[in-house]
C-alpha cells in the first residue's frame, strides 16, 4: 500500500474545492502574500542584477570593488554580532536576576527594561548625542570638551545594546520562567552547589532560549537603520545606511538593491536558523502558568552583584530618556537649558499633520493587519490545504527581511503600473499591514497550540460547520492574544522608520521621519519633543487597550499584556 | 440500525519518517447492535482512537465503510453525523459557563431558548449538575468536568455516544464511580455506546461486548466472559488478566472438549477449545491463576505444608497435573498470590481465595498443582 506524495495533494486540493469559503480566504491571503511581500523582494533581487546590457554581475562587482561599500558590510556584521553576543549578555543577567532571585524593584526594573521596547528605536542614538555629542551634556556642559569622538563604532554600539537587550530580556525571562524551579530544587537536592545547579541545570536548558535570543538581536541590529543613521557617520558606514542614501541621495537603483541584497542574505540566514533549527532545540514547551520560583538558588553575594549590574542599567536607561524628556523642554540643548514649550508648539502647530498622518497610518494598518495575522494563524495551526507551509514562510518573512530591503522593494514594485501607489495612503498602508503581520501570526500561533484541538472537534461534533466553530469557540478565545499581538504591532507601526522613509510623500508623513529630519538639522528640541510625543500616544494606547481587556477578561486579561 | 464498520482501514504517513507510512488500523469490521455498549481494549498505539475518530468523522477511512443507523456515512463531515463524543480531555468551552456547554449543540440546531433551557436543566439534574450551572469551566473539579462533558453529549440525544479514555484523568476512586454512572446513563437512555479504554477492568465492567485490538488488527470481540475465559489467541490471553500457558498435544477430541497429553507427560481434560482441534494437533491451554488448585503434594514429606494447610486435599486420581516448589507469596488479604517453580521457563501462577479459612503456604513448601476441565481453555499453539 505505497500512497505517493502527489495522492496527498490531490486530496488536498480535492478537500479545498469542497469547501468554498476555506478555498476562497486561502487564495486570498496566499495571493496578497505574493504581491506584498514575494513581489517587491524579486524586484530587488532582479534590479540588483540589471545591467545596461540585460542580467549580470556587473553591479556587485562594482560595489565588491567600492572599500567604502564593503566596509559598511562588514561593519554591519560586526556590530550585530557584538549586539547579539552582549544583549543576550546583559538581557540574560537581567532575565535571571528578576526571575530567580528577590532583589528589591523587581517591578520596577521590569517596567523600565521595556521602555525601549515600545519606543522609537533611534531614541538612544538621540540621547547619546545630547549626552556626549558637540553640546552634550556630559562631555561639553560638564567636562567642558570639545568634538569628543562619539561618533562611529563606541557610540553606535552603545546605543544598539541599550536598544535591543530589552528584546533579549522578555524572550530569556520567558524560557528561565517556563523552566521549571522543581529542576533547580531537585539539583540542589541531589547536593548541587547552587555554581553548580546554576552550570549544570538552568545554563543548559536556557541555552536554546539564548540562541535563539542571539538570532533575533542579530537580524534586528541587521535591520535597524535609526540608530546608525544619527550615530554612525562617515567613519564607520552601516550597510542599511548606505543602501538608503543610494538610493534617495544617488538615485542608483541597481547598487541600492544590490545592497539591500547583501543586507538580507545575513538576516534571512539568521532568520532560517532560528526558525528550523534553534526553535527545534527548545526543550521546554509552554504549557501555561509559568510557575514562580524558588528564591533560594542564588547565592546572596551573587544576588547583590547581580542588582548591581541591573540597577547600573536601568540608570542607564532612565538617564537616556530623561534626557530625551529634558531636551524637549529646553530652549537650546546644551547652551541655554532653560525651560521652555516653544518645541511643543512646534509639534502641535507645523508638525501636527505628521502626527496626525502617524495616528492615521498605524490606526487603520495596525488591526488590519492583526486580523490578517490571526486568519494566518488560524490557517497554519489547523488547517491542511496546499502552499500551507509557503503561506507560514512568506507571512514570517517580513521579520526577517530588513525595513530597508523592503522600503525599496516596495519603490520598486509600486512605483509604475500595473500597481502606481507611489505617494499614497494605501502604500504606507499595505506596507506596514503586511510588515507587522508576524506579530499576530506569532501571537495567535501561540494561542492556538495552547487551545487543545479536542475543544473545536468538539464544537463540529456538536453539530458547528466550519464557520460557527470559528466564530463560536476558536475566535472567543483567540481575542485576548489578539489585543496583546495589537498592541506590539501598534508599536512597531508607530515607530517604524526603515522601509517608511522610502515611502513618506508631502501628502503622507510620519513623526519618526520627522524626528530623523529635525535630528539631522540639528533640532534637537524639536526631535525630542516629537518623540515625547510618540512615546506618549503609544502609551496612552497600550493603557486604552489593557483597560479594554482587564475590564473584559478580568485579571487574565491584564496577565496577557505583562510582556 | 448501531454502527457498523465494514473493512476500515487507516493509513496514515509517517510524522518521523517522511515517504512512509503507518497503518494504524487495518481491515476492521464489527456490527454494533443498537443500545449495545462496545468497548474497544488494547495497549497503546493499537489504533483504538483512531477508530473511534473514523466512526466521529473525524478521520477518513483510507478504505472501508461507516455505516450509522443504517446509513453510509462515509462522506458526512463529523457535524453531520449523529454521533456524540465524550473527549478525553473533556474539550469544555473555557469561555462559556457549565450551562452554556451543555446547551450548545441545542442551540446549534436553532431549538427555541425555552425548550433549550428546559433540556439543558433536565439533563442537569439527572447528572448532578444543577448547582453547577453558572461555574466557569475552570472552576470545576475533575469528576466534575467530566460530567459536564458527557451531560453536553448526551443532551443532543445522538444515536451514537463515543468515548475515548473518559476516564483517565481521573483518580481511581472517582474513575470506579464514574464508569458505573456512565453504564446508568447510558443504560436510562438507551443509547448505542463505543468506549475506549485501555484498562480492562473498565472494560470488563461497562460492556456488553469488548473488542480487544492489537498494532491496528481486531484480536477478539466477544463478551467480557468470552474475551477472558475463551480468549481466541494468546495475544487476547496474554493481554487481559493473568495466565498461565501449558503446552501439549490432542491426543482425542471429546464433544466440545479435547484431551491433552501435555509436554511433561500428564494427560487431562480440557473443556473448551478456540477451533476445531484433530488428534495429533499441538494446543496451548490456558488456564487462570485462580483456577489452579493447590493440593499437597503426592510424595509429600510433612514438612512442605503449613498449619493451616491439611484442608488440601489429594485429587482422585493420585497424581497432581504439576509439582513445584512455592518461590513467592504475596499476601493481599482477600487472596493469596503464589509464584510456583514448577521446573518450566516461567513460574507458574496462581491464586487462592480466602486465605484465612483456606490457609496458604510458605515459600519453600512443595505443592501439588492442578485443574478442573472447566476451567482450562485450548488455543492452536501457533495462535
Ligand atoms: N495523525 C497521525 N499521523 C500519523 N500517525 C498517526 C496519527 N494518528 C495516529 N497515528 C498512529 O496510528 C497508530 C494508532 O494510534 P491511535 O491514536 O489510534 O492509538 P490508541 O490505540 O488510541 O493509543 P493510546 O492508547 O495510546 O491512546 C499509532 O501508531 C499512532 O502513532
Ligand atoms: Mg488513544
Amino acid at each position: 500500500m505505497v500512497r505517493s506524495k502527489g495522492s496527498r495533494w490531490a486530496r488536498e486540493i480535492r478537500l479545498l474545492w469542497g469547501d468554498p469559503l476555506l478555498f476562497t480566504v486561502v487564495f486570498f491571503v496566499l495571493s496578497s502574500l505574493i504581491v506584498f511581500i514575494l513581489y517587491p523582494l524579486v524586484l530587488v533581487v532582479a534590479t540588483s542584477f540589471k545591467t545596461p546590457k540585460g542580467f549580470g554581475l556587473a553591479v556587485f562587482l562594482e560595489v565588491f570593488k567600492s572599500a567604502y561599500l564593503l566596509q559598511g558590510f562588514w561593519n554591519s556584521i560586526m556590530m550585530s554580532t557584538l549586539t547579539a553576543v552582549g544583549g543576550s549578555l546583559i538581557g540574560f543577567l537581567f532575565a535571571y536576576t528578576l526571575s530567580r532571585t528577590d532583589i528589591p524593584f523587581k517591578k520596577l526594573f521590569h517596567i523600565i527594561a521595556i521602555i525601549p521596547v515600545v519606543s522609537p528605536p533611534f531614541i538612544g542614538a538621540m540621547s547619546i548625542i545630547m549626552l556626549f555629542g558637540n553640546n552634550g551634556l556630559i562631555t561639553y556642559s560638564l567636562l567642558g570638551i570639545n568634538n569628543y569622538p562619539i561618533y562611529g563604532f563606541r557610540g553606535l554600539l552603545f546605543a544598539q545594546l541599550l536598544t535591543f537587550f530589552p528584546i533579549a530580556y522578555i524572550t530569556l525571562r520567558g524560557v528561565l520562567e517556563s523552566i521549571s524551579p522543581t529542576l533547580e530544587d531537585a539539583a540542589m537536592d541531589l547536593g548541587g552547589s547552587r555554581w553548580q545547579v546554576f552550570r549544570k541545570v538552568t545554563l543548559p536548558l536556557s541555552i536554546p532560549g539564548i540562541a535563539s535570543a542571539m538570532l533575533v538581536l542579530f537580524i534586528e541590529t541587521m535591520a535597524d537603520f535609526g540608530n546608525p543613521l544619527i550615530l554612525a557617520g562617515s567613519q564607520f558606514p552601516i550597510l542599511s545606511v548606505q543602501a538608503y542614501l543610494q538610493i534617495t541621495g544617488m538615485f542608483d537603483l541597481p547598487t541600492g538593491s544590490a545592497l539591500a541584497l547583501l543586507l538580507l542574505l545575513p538576516s534571512i540566514t539568521a532568520y532560517i536558523l532560528q526558525k528550523y533549527w534553534v526553535s527545534r532545540k527548545q526543550y521546554i514547551t509552554i504549557t501555561g502558568k509559568p510557575t514562580t520560583s524558588m528564591i533560594k538558588s542564588v547565592h546572596p553575594v551573587a544576588k547583590w552583584v547581580l542588582f548591581g549590574v541591573c540597577l547600573f542599567v536601568v540608570l542607564l536607561i532612565l538617564l537616556v530618556y530623561l534626557t530625551i524628556l529634558w531636551g524637549a523642554f529646553a530652549n537650546v540643548w546644551g547652551t541655554d537649558n532653560t525651560l521652555t514649550l516653544k518645541h511643543f508648539q512646534y509639534v502641535f502647530g507645523v508638525g501636527f499633520r505628521a502626527v496626525v498622518d502617524t495616528l492615521t497610518i498605524s490606526g487603520i494598518s495596525t488591526p488590519l493587519s492583526g486580523i490578517l495575522g490571526m486568519v494566518i494563524a488560524f490557517l497554519v495551526v489547523r488547517k491542511r490545504f496546499p502552499g500551507k507551509q509557503f503561506m507560514e514562510f512568506t507571512s514570517m518573512l517580513s521579520f526577517a527581511v530588513p525595513g530597508t530591503v523592503i522600503g525599496i522593494g516596495y519603490i520598486l514594485a509600486f512605483n509604475s503600473p500595473p500597481l502606481v501607489l507611489t505617494g499614497t495612503l494605501a502604500i504606507l498602508l499595505l506596507n506596514f499591514i503586511y510588515r507587522y503581520i508576524p506579530v499576530g501570526i506569532q501571537s495567535g500561533i501561540a494561542i492556538l497550540r495552547q487551545i487543545d484541538p479536542a475543544i473545536e472537534e468538539a464544537a463540529i461534533d456538536l453539530g458547528a460547520d466550519a464557520k460557527k466553530t470559528f466564530l463560536r469557540v476558536t475566535l472567543p478565545l483567540m481575542v485576548p492574544a489578539f489585543f496583546s499581538g495589537l498592541i506590539f504591532a501598534f508599536v512597531r507601526a508607530m515607530t517604524a522608520i526603515s522601509a517608511a522613509i522610502f515611502l513618506v510623500s508631502s501628502h503622507w508623513n510620519l513623526m519618526t521621519v520627522q524626528i530623523m529630519s529635525q535630528v539631522e538639522s540639528g533640532r534637537l528640541g524639536a526631535a525630542s519633543a516629537f518623540s515625547v510625543i510618540l512615546v506618549g500616544l503609544i502609551l496612552v494606547a497600550i493603557f486604552m487597550i489593557r483597560a479594554i481587556l482587564l475590564y473584559r477578561y478580568g485579571k487574565l486579561g491584564g496577565k496577557l499584556l505583562n510582556i | 440500525m448501531g454502527v457498523k464498520l465494514v473493512h476500515i482501514t487507516k493509513v496514515f504517513p509517517d510524522p518521523h519518517h517522511p515517504g512512509k507510512e503507518v497503518v494504524a488500523v487495518r481491515n476492521v469490521s464489527i456490527d454494533v447492535k443498537e443500545g449495545e455498549f462496545v468497548t474497544f481494549l488494547g495497549p497503546s498505539g493499537c489504533g483504538k482512537t483512531t477508530t473511534l475518530r473514523i466512526i466521529s468523522g473525524f478521520e477518513y477511512p483510507t478504505e472501508g465503510e461507516v455505516w450509522i443507523s443504517g446509513k453510509m456515512v462515509n462522506n458526512d463531515p463529523p457535524n453531520k453525523r449523529d454521533t456524540s463524543m465524550v473527549f478525553q480531555s473533556y474539550a469544555i468551552f473555557p469561555h462559556l459557563s457549565v450551562a452554556q456547554n451543555i446547551g450548545f449543540g441545542l442551540e446549534l440546531k436553532g431549538l427555541p431558548k425555552e425548550r433549550i433551557r428546559a433540556e439543558t436543566e433536565r439533563i442537569m439534574a439527572v447528572m448532578n449538575l444543577t448547582n453547577l450551572a453558572n461555574r466557569r469551566p475552570d472552576q470545576l473539579s475533575g469528576g466534575q468536568q467530566q460530567r459536564v462533558a458527557l451531560a453536553r453529549a448526551i443532551v443532543n440525544k445522538p444515536s451514537v455516544l463515543l468515548f475515548d479514555e473518559p476516564l483517565s484523568n481521573l483518580d481511581a476512586k472517582l474513575r470506579e464511580q464514574m464508569r458505573l454512572e456512565i453504564r446508568r446513563i447510558q443504560k436510562t437512555f438507551g443509547i448505542t455506546s463505543i468506549y475506549v479504554t485501555h484498562d480492562q477492568v473498565e472494560a470488563m465492567t461497562v460492556s456488553d461486548r469488548i473488542v480487544v485490538m492489537n498494532e491496528g488488527n481486531i484480536m477478539q470481540i466477544g463478551t467480557p466472559f468470552e474475551i477472558y475465559s475463551r480468549p481466541l489467541n494468546r495475544f487476547v490471553a496474554d493481554f487481559i488478566g493473568r495466565v498461565n500457558f501449558f503446552e501439549g498435544t490432542v491426543t482425542e477430541v471429546k464433544g466440545q472438549g479435547v484431551r491433552v497429553r501435555f509436554n511433561h507427560g500428564v494427560d487431562r481434560e480440557v473443556a473448551s477449545c478456540s477451533i476445531a482441534f484433530k488428534p495429533g494437533d499441538k494446543a496451548l491451554v490456558v488456564v487462570r491463576p485462580e483456577s489452579l488448585k493447590l493440593v499437597s503434594p503426592s510424595s509429600s514429606t510433612g514438612n512442605g505444608i503449613s498449619q493451616n494447610a491439611s484442608v488440601y486435599s489429594h485429587p482422585a486420581n493420585g497424581q497432581p497435573f504439576l509439582e513445584g516448589k512455592i518461590d513467592k507469596v504475596v499476601y493481599l488479604g482477600s487472596v493469596c498470590e503464589y509464584e510456583i517453580d514448577g521446573g518450566r521457563e516461567k513460574p507458574v501462577l496462581a491464586v487462592t481465595h480466602n486465605p484465612i479459612e483456606e490457609g496458604f503456604f510458605q515459600p519453600g513448601d512443595l505443592v501439588g498443582i492442578d485443574f478442573s476441565p472447566i476451567s482450562a481453555h485450548a488455543l492452536p499453539l501457533s495462535s
